[in-house]
């Protein structure tokens, strides 16, 4: 077996699956049975400043929409910060971090936007050595309209500030986690580091209301006929993760800022695909609260399976691997030709690959070769945008095939053309602006 | 052209009654190998239920739920390994098990929807290329000098082998036969294990090392108890049934073409030419059990015109589940209930038919019960059970019942440094996945009895 122990902030795990702060992980009970099942570290369920309990409904806190086979696509919450008794969260703490030495334990945090409420809730979530911690600037329900959460989150100089405040008062390392209800994440996370937060995590859920239900005429979730929108989560919520850590490990200003990634990590290759961005823990939620703790299972075997299988011994063999592919529009090679190729062998002729091409993209696929039902695709008019690659229920049954060799029938250009983008393309305004200069 | 019509009760036993192509047809594997798109569309099937009723229906625990999730991720070589660790003859037991009276009967799946996971393909489509690759995933444990003593070749014996290995303990199993495999080589029938996928398994198993296979050696013959017990540090035996229940009627041992099933299937198993093995045009099975369907079943596949199985009560008290009764219906085979052989004829020294009697019980049977018929047969195969051969143990004092070796739950015989498993001992299930966990379970504790730990 490979070695997935990661040392993120100074801090070692046994293994990169964090459990990220949630009911899963607010408790002594679970977050025990979480160590029992092998998750190498938690992020203990946001504390806030001492005083009288969190209160929260009686009624349902998450809805969700479903897939086939009622398969869990997305789920939204509106739970809010622990509504336990500070004290016995700080002694728990300390007892778990007692009993379970080697695995991370960071404490989320989120307490008013103030100096004073910060420096003294560090003292004490230090006084349990832990790990280190986590500041909450994502909750995008409930929090907010008091002041904190996403309300702070989406404030970059405020994310800066409490970030400045956190490091002043604390030796553990701080992370800062975002909200992806912004419009870019780039802001709050150069702020955080501009702060002297130690990382960043991201995502927090995705502002949401799942369903509307026709009957009643209220939200699919209600309590007493009144529902709110909450926070998303769930493997529906992986691409805008994705896309938001990218943006910060290739953000020059954020280079290198450590990276614990959220978002939707349900196997081990979604876990894989975030380090390749650079992150250095994942943490999952929705999955452990869809399938049970057991889920690491599959993640650790899996992300060490693909490691041995690759040569990687280790995760900092393949971290950030992919950061260097990704790039703006503008830079895309505009000479790259590939087109839908069907292999006819696997096709089973449901045929939607031609309807999703012919009513929606380029009616580039035939449904009839000599007279008989076959759908093949016609590179005359194919431009390679992958639809129908994406819409056939047959996996790698039609692929999308780099054309080098020939003229592409469809523009009447060679198919072997050098790199071009569109920063130097006639069409481009700004290339005439530039040379005008 | 003409058909010589046979006169009624002539014996008719031929070689190739079916052409290379119509057998090497019906002799294919039965369950071919999933797609990948039919691997990932099953998979993904299952919920991952806690505390699994398919592991608990598993004899030897399987993580079912992990290993297809494990599929489902694109992880097939950690699904065959979460396999393997239970069950190192997952892939013959992929093949062979009867999933639609365990794991698959326990799915949540079938209580849902009636249709349970494809757990048994799910399983074999994890294990093909692990075990493909020929050698043995797992490392032998540091040699700690113990040296056991392994009665059979067979699933028990092979399975406490691999496990002893682990431990860094040295086995020597003593075969009759001339491959290793026991009824996994000459018993299972040819369709359900194609390829030579039973020899190439004991292959893989064995790449572990710290295994020593001796051919030629049968217990009580060739090999006495109480020299094993002398010059081992244990012994484990895993023998199986070497001897075939009889009917008891007048000139059963004297007639032609009357046959012990298990016989007739080790020969069709090392058959390389199925084309020269002689069928019988109209057969006769006796018997309620998976060899009797096999039998009847490849019977039928070797091109027999008709195949009768006749079994002495009805469906329910089948051993044979209901899923292979359908095999052998849909095959050709035509069940009869509450029936019994009561006498047999003879044409010269050759079987010509079967004398048979209705028994009480059969609701809705044609005939009342006490009604008396016969059946032209050419070939009378009998499938009523196997007993087991307590007679090579040379009366060591072994606790016995019913002619099989009695155990406790760690396989312990009666006797000191003598465990044992598979169908030798009393009491279980007669299946190749619970002999695994019998020679597993028996190695786990020798291994502690000898003072060897695994790492």
């Amino acid at each position: 077996m490979t070695d997935l122990r990661t040392d993120f902030l100074g801090v070692t795990s046994p293994n990169p699956f964090w459990l990220a702060s949630a009911p899963p992980t607010d408790r002594k009970v679970n977050v025990e049975r979480a160590f029992r099942a092998g998750w190498g570290g938690v992020v203990w369920k946001t504390l806030g400043e001492a005083g009288p309990p969190i209160v929260n409904v009686s009624g349902a806190r998450y809805g969700a929409i479903h897939g086939p086979d009622r398969r869990l696509i997305a789920m939204n919450n509106i739970e809010l910060i622990t509504d336990r008794d500070l004290e016995i969260n700080l002694q728990e703490i300390k007892e778990v971090k007692r009993a379970w030495a080697d695995r991370t334990l960071i404490v989320s945090l989120m307490v008013p936007c103030d100096e004073k409420s910060w420096e003294d809730i560090l003292a004490r979530v230090e006084e349990t050595e832990c790990d280190g911690v986590e500041l909450n600037f994502g909750c995008p329900h409930g929090m907010s309209e008091r002041g904190m959460g996403s309300a702070v989150g989406q404030v970059p100089e405020y994310v800066e500030m409490v970030a400045r405040w956190c490091k002043a008062h604390t030796r553990m390392p701080v992370i800062v986690k975002l909200t992806p209800n912004i419009t870019d994440i780039r802001h709050p996370a150069r702020a955080a580091k501009k702060g002297g937060a130690d990382a960043v995590s991201l995502i927090n859920t995705v502002n949401s209301i799942m369903a509307i239900d026709l009957d009643h005429m209220t939200p699919d979730v209600v309590i007493d006929g009144k529902g709110t929108h909450g926070g998303m989560c769930g493997p529906a919520v992986k691409p805008i993760a994705l896309s938001m850590v990218s943006e910060i490990a290739r953000d020059s200003d954020c280079a290198g800022l450590p990276i614990s990634a959220i978002g939707g990590i349900t196997t081990w290759r979604d876990a894989a695909e975030f380090i390749a961005l650079g992150s250095g823990t994942v943490q999952v939620c929705t999955a452990a609260m869809t399938y049970g703790f057991k889920v690491v299972q599959e993640m650790i075997t899996g992300l060490s399976d693909y490691m041995d299988e690759k040569g990687y011994a280790t995760i900092e063999d393949f971290r950030g691997a992919a950061i260097p592919s990704i790039v703006d529009w503008q830079y895309l090679n505009l000479n790259y030709v590939a087109k839908a190729e069907i292999d006819q062998k696997l096709c089973i002729q449901c045929g939607r690959c031609h309807i999703v091409c012919e009513d929606t993209s380029h009616q580039a696929i035939f449904a009839r070769v000599n007279g008989k039902r076959q759908f093949v695709v016609n590179e005359a008019e194919c431009v390679g945008c992958n639809l129908c690659a994406l819409v056939c229920p047959v996996e790698d049954c039609i692929t999308l095939v780099h054309k080098v060799v020939g003229v592409d029938p469809r523009t009447g250009l060679d198919y072997a053309r050098p790199f071009a983008d569109w920063t130097t393309h006639p069409n481009n305004p700004a290339v005439h602006a530039k040379a005008a200069e | 052209m003409t058909i010589a019509a046979n006169p009624p009760g002539a014996s008719d036993i031929r070689q190739g009654r079916l052409d290379e192509a119509t057998l090497k047809h019906n002799f294919a594997d039965l369950h071919p190998l999933l797609t990948f798109h039919e691997a990932k569309v099953e998979a993904e099937r299952c919920y991952f239920c806690f505390d699994a009723p398919c592991q608990h229906a598993c004899p030897t625990a399987i993580d079912i739920p992990l290993f297809i999730r494990q599929i489902a991720a694109g992880n097939r070589t950690g699904a065959a390994m979460t396999i393997l660790d239970s069950n190192i003859m997952g892939g013959m037991c992929a093949r062979v098990c009867p999933t639609e009276t365990l794991c698959e009967e326990a799915c949540v799946r079938e209580a849902a929807e009636g249709k349970p996971v494809a757990i048994g393909q799910l399983q074999r489509y994890a294990t093909e290329p692990t075990i493909g690759k020929g050698k043995s995933p797992y490392q032998r444990g540091k040699p700690t000098g113990k040296r056991v003593a392994i009665v059979g070749a067979g699933p028990a014996g092979l399975a406490c082998a691999h496990e002893l290995s682990l431990a860094g303990v040295d086995s020597t199993i003593f075969e009759p036969r001339e491959k290793a495999g026991g009824l996994n080589e000459y018993g299972i029938a040819a369709y359900k294990t194609v390829d030579d996928f039973a020899a190439r398994e004991v292959d893989f198993i064995l790449s572990i090392g710290g295994v020593e296979i001796r051919r030629g050696q049968a217990l009580g013959v060739n090999v006495k108890l109480e020299g094993l017990r002398r010059d081992y540090d244990a012994v484990f035996i895993g023998m199986g049934l070497g001897g075939a229940n009889k009917l008891g009627l007048p000139r059963e041992t004297e007639l032609e073409n009357v046959i012990d099933a298990v016989d007739y299937i080790a020969t069709l198993r090392q058959a390389k030419d199925l084309s020269a093995l002689p069928v019988g045009r109209r057969v006769v099975v006796i018997g309620g059990g998976m060899t009797a369907i096999d039998i009847a079943v490849q019977s039928k596949k070797l091109g027999a015109e008709t195949v009768t199985m006749v079994y002495r009560r009805g469906p329910e008290q089948m051993k044979a589940s209901a899923y292979e009764r359908e095999l052998a219906q849909t095959s050709g085979v035509v069940i009869l209930y509450w029936t019994r052989p009561v006498a047999l004829e003879g044409r010269g020294d050759a079987l010509s038919g079967v004398v048979f009697e209705t028994g009480d019980g059969a609701e809705g049977a044609s005939a009342a019960p006490g009604s008396v018929f016969r059946l032209d047969a050419d070939m009378l195969f009998l499938a009523i059970g196997q007993r087991g051969t307590p007679q090579a143990l040379d009366g060591a004092g072994i606790e016995l019942r019913d002619g099989r070796i009695v155990v406790d739950s760690e396989r312990r015989t009666s006797i000191e440094r003598v465990w044992a498993g598979g169908d030798c001992v009393y009491g279980g299930q007669d299946l190749t996945v619970s002999a695994v966990e019998d020679g597993k379970q028996a190695a786990r504790s020798i291994a502690a009895a000898l003072g060897a730990v695994r790492a």
